[in-house]
C-alpha cells in the first residue's frame, strides 16, 4: 500500500504537462503580449502626433495652444472655422493652392502617361540596334542627381519666358521620366510575345498593337505610376519654389512652407493648413494601398 | 521588315530622346560651363575659369553645409537601416490584426516632407512641445532642446524621418517574403535557433535589399531640401545647424542670384555623391549576397 509510485506518477505527468504544454504556451502568450505591446506603442508614435495636431487645429485663437499636460484628443474645442479660414484666407488661400497643385499634377499625368508608355513599349517589345546601350543610358539618368541640371534648366525656361508659369513644372513630363519608363517596361515585358505576333499577322501596325493591345493591359502598372506621381507632385517644394513667383499660382507645399517660415503664424491655423496638406495623400494611401505597396516592393526586388 | 521595326522603335523613343538631350545632357554640359562664369542674370556673364571652385575653399557656408550633410548621412543611414529592418521583421510576424498595424505604420511615409517638418517643428518645441513633455513625464529632467540646439538639430531631423520610415520597411518586407522557406527548414534540421536563423539565413538573404536601400538612402541624403527649407528658413541657430548642401545651393543661386557659383557648388556635390556611391558599390561585392551568383560559381 505504498502511494508513492502513483504520486510519483502524477507528479511526473504534472511536470511533463508543465514542460510540454504550459511553459511553451506561457512563452507563446508572453511573446504575443510583447509583440502587441510593441506594435501598439509604435501606432501611438504614428497616430498621437496626428490627433494632437487635429486637437490643436480645432482650438480657437483665445485659448493657449500649448497645454501642460498635452491634449491628445479633441474634446473641448471644435473650432471648425479654422479650416475654413485656412482654406479661404485671402493672404494664403489653401483651397487655391490645392487646386493649383492638382492642375500641375494633372498636366504631369497626361505628359507622363503619354511619353513613358511609348518609350517603355519600344524598350519592352521592339527589337532595334542600340536598345541595350540606350537602356543603360536610361538607368544611368536615374542616378544623376537633379541638382546638376537644375540651374541650366532654370535658365533655359527663363529664356523661353516660362518663368512664373506652370510650363516648367509640366512640360518636362512629356519627355518621360526614367523611373516610370523603367517600371512600365518591366511590366510590359511580362506579356507573352505571341500577343504582338498574332496582331501583326492580322495586319495591326506597331502603333495599333501598342494602343489597342499592350496599353489596355498596362492599367495596373499605370495606376501605380499615377499614385507615385500624385505623391511627388503634391509634395514637391523645390520645383514650384524656383519657378513660381505669384501667390495666386503657389502650390500647397510653398503655401505651407511660407506660412511656417515667413509670418509669425497663428499656430492653430498652421496646424489646420498642415492637415489640409496631409489628408489627401493619406486618403490616396488608404484607397491605393495595394498599388503603392506592390509598386514599392517590386522596385526594391528588381533594384 | 526588321528595318521598319527599328524605325518605328526610334519613333516611339523620340519623346525620351528629345528630353535626354534638352533636359539632361544639354543642362549637364551647360552647368559645367556656367560654373566657369560669374552668371548672375543682371550683367552679361564673364568667363572666370576655376575661380568659383577656388572660392569654395574660403567659403564658410560651403564648409558648413558640407559638414551638416555629412553628419546627416553618417548618423541617419545606420539608424534608418536598423530601425526599418527591425520593423520589417516585426511586421512580418503572422499574428491577428497585422494588416491594421502595417497600414498605420506605413501611413506617414506618404506625407510630404514639408508637412512632416511643420508638424514636428511644433511637436519638438523645447519648452512646451509634446515630445519634451512626454520625455519629462518619464523622468528625463533635461530633455534635448532639439531644433534649438546645434547638436540636437540633426537628430531631430532623423527623428522626423523615422516617422516616415515605412517606405523602406515595405522593401524589406518584400525581401523577407522572397526568402525561400526551405532555407529555414534546412536550418531547423541543422538545429539552428531563431537568432542563428536571423544571423545566417535572414540577414544574408536580405543584403540585396539592404544594399538597394543604402544606395537610395545615400542619393536621398545628399538631396535633403524640403525639411531644411522649412526648418532653417527662419534663421538663427537652426539656419546654420540645418544648412543642408542643397539649401545652400538654392540660396546662392536663386536668392543671391549667383548662378555661376551655385553651378560650381552643384558640381562638387554631384562629384562627392558619385564617389561615395561608387565606393558603396565597390564594397557591395564583399557583403551583398546574390543567389544567382552561387549558381555561376
Amino acid at each position: 500500500m505504498h502511494s508513492s509510485p502513483s504520486l510519483n506518477q502524477s507528479q511526473n505527468t504534472a511536470l511533463r504537462r508543465l514542460h510540454d504544454d504550459i511553459i511553451p504556451r506561457a512563452r507563446k502568450l508572453l511573446r504575443l503580449l510583447v509583440l502587441y505591446a510593441t506594435l501598439i506603442a509604435l501606432c501611438g508614435f504614428v497616430l498621437l502626433p496626428v490627433s494632437w495636431m487635429l486637437t490643436a487645429a480645432l482650438k480657437p485663437d483665445s485659448v493657449p495652444f500649448f497645454t501642460i499636460p498635452p491634449q491628445w484628443f479633441p474634446s473641448e474645442h471644435f473650432e471648425w472655422r479654422n479650416f475654413e479660414t485656412a482654406l479661404l484666407d485671402p493672404v494664403r488661400p489653401f483651397l487655391r493652392f490645392t487646386l493649383n497643385t492638382l492642375i500641375i499634377f494633372g498636366g504631369n499625368v497626361v505628359g507622363t502617361i503619354f511619353s513613358c508608355t511609348l518609350v517603355a513599349y519600344a524598350f519592352a517589345r521592339l527589337r532595334f540596334r542600340g536598345s541595350g546601350f540606350l537602356f543603360n543610358v536610361l538607368i544611368v539618368t536615374m542616378l544623376i542627381p537633379w541638382q546638376s541640371q537644375m540651374i541650366p534648366q532654370f535658365l533655359l525656361f527663363l529664356e523661353l519666358g516660362w518663368y512664373g508659369t506652370y510650363l516648367p513644372l509640366i512640360v518636362p513630363s512629356f519627355a518621360g521620366n526614367a523611373f516610370f519608363i523603367f517600371l512600365i517596361r518591366q511590366y510590359m515585358r511580362t506579356f507573352p510575345r505571341d500577343l504582338d505576333e498574332a496582331a501583326k499577322i492580322d495586319g495591326c501596325s506597331y502603333f495599333g498593337i501598342f494602343r489597342f493591345i499592350i496599353l489596355p493591359l498596362c492599367r495596373p502598372v499605370l495606376a501605380v505610376v499615377v499614385v507615385f506621381m500624385f505623391l511627388s507632385s503634391w509634395g514637391d517644394l523645390l520645383g514650384p519654389l524656383i519657378y513660381l513667383n505669384n501667390t495666386d499660382q503657389f502650390t500647397i507645399a510653398i503655401g505651407l512652407a511660407n506660412f511656417a517660415t515667413r509670418y509669425s503664424p497663428n499656430t492653430n491655423l498652421l496646424m489646420a493648413a498642415n492637415l489640409v496638406m496631409m489628408i489627401p495623400p493619406i486618403l490616396v494611401f488608404f484607397f491605393a494601398q495595394e498599388q503603392l505597396i506592390g509598386g514599392i516592393a517590386s522596385v526594391g526586388l528588381k533594384g | 521588315m526588321e528595318r521598319r521595326e527599328e524605325r518605328v522603335a526610334y519613333l516611339f523613343l523620340l519623346p525620351w530622346l528629345i528630353g535626354l538631350v534638352v533636359f539632361i545632357i544639354g543642362p549637364v554640359i551647360a552647368s559645367l560651363l556656367i560654373s566657369l562664369t560669374d552668371w548672375n542674370l543682371l550683367t552679361p556673364p564673364n568667363w572666370v575659369g576655376l575661380k568659383n571652385y577656388e572660392k569654395m575653399f574660403s567659403d564658410r557656408d560651403f564648409y558648413n553645409s558640407l559638414r551638416v550633410t555629412f553628419r546627416f548621412v553618417i548618423m541617419s543611414l545606420p539608424v534608418y537601416t536598423v530601425v526599418s529592418l527591425s520593423l520589417a521583421l516585426l511586421l512580418n510576424q503572422r499574428i491577428r490584426g497585422m494588416y491594421f498595424f502595417r497600414t498605420v505604420l506605413f501611413m506617414p511615409s506618404v506625407i510630404a516632407g514639408t508637412a512632416v517638418a511643420v508638424l514636428w517643428s511644433i511637436l519638438l518645441n523645447p519648452d512646451v512641445g509634446v515630445v519634451n513633455q512626454v520625455l519629462g513625464s518619464i523622468g528625463i529632467a533635461h530633455p534635448p532642446r532639439w531644433l534649438a540646439s546645434r547638436d540636437w538639430a540633426i537628430p531631430a531631423v532623423i527623428l522626423m524621418g523615422l516617422w516616415g520610415v515605412g517606405g523602406g520597411v515595405i522593401i524589406y518586407l518584400a525581401g523577407l517574403q522572397n526568402i525561400p522557406p526551405h532555407l529555414y527548414e534546412a536550418a531547423t534540421i541543422d538545429g539552428a535557433n531563431s537568432s542563428q536563423k536571423l544571423r545566417f539565413v535572414t540577414l544574408p538573404m536580405l543584403t540585396p535589399s539592404i544594399f538597394f536601400q543604402l544606395i537610395t538612402g545615400l542619393v536621398g541624403a545628399f538631396q535633403v531640401f524640403d525639411v531644411a527649407y522649412v526648418l532653417a528658413g527662419r534663421g538663427g541657430t537652426r539656419a546654420s545647424a540645418l544648412q543642408f548642401y542643397l539649401l545652400n545651393v538654392y540660396e546662392e543661386g536663386f536668392q543671391n542670384g549667383r548662378f555661376g557659383y551655385a553651378s560650381a557648388l552643384s558640381w562638387v556635390l554631384v562629384v562627392i555623391a558619385t564617389v561615395v556611391i561608387l565606393i558603396t558599390f565597390r564594397t557591395s561585392e564583399r557583403w551583398v549576397y546574390y543567389e544567382s551568383e552561387e549558381d555561376k560559381a
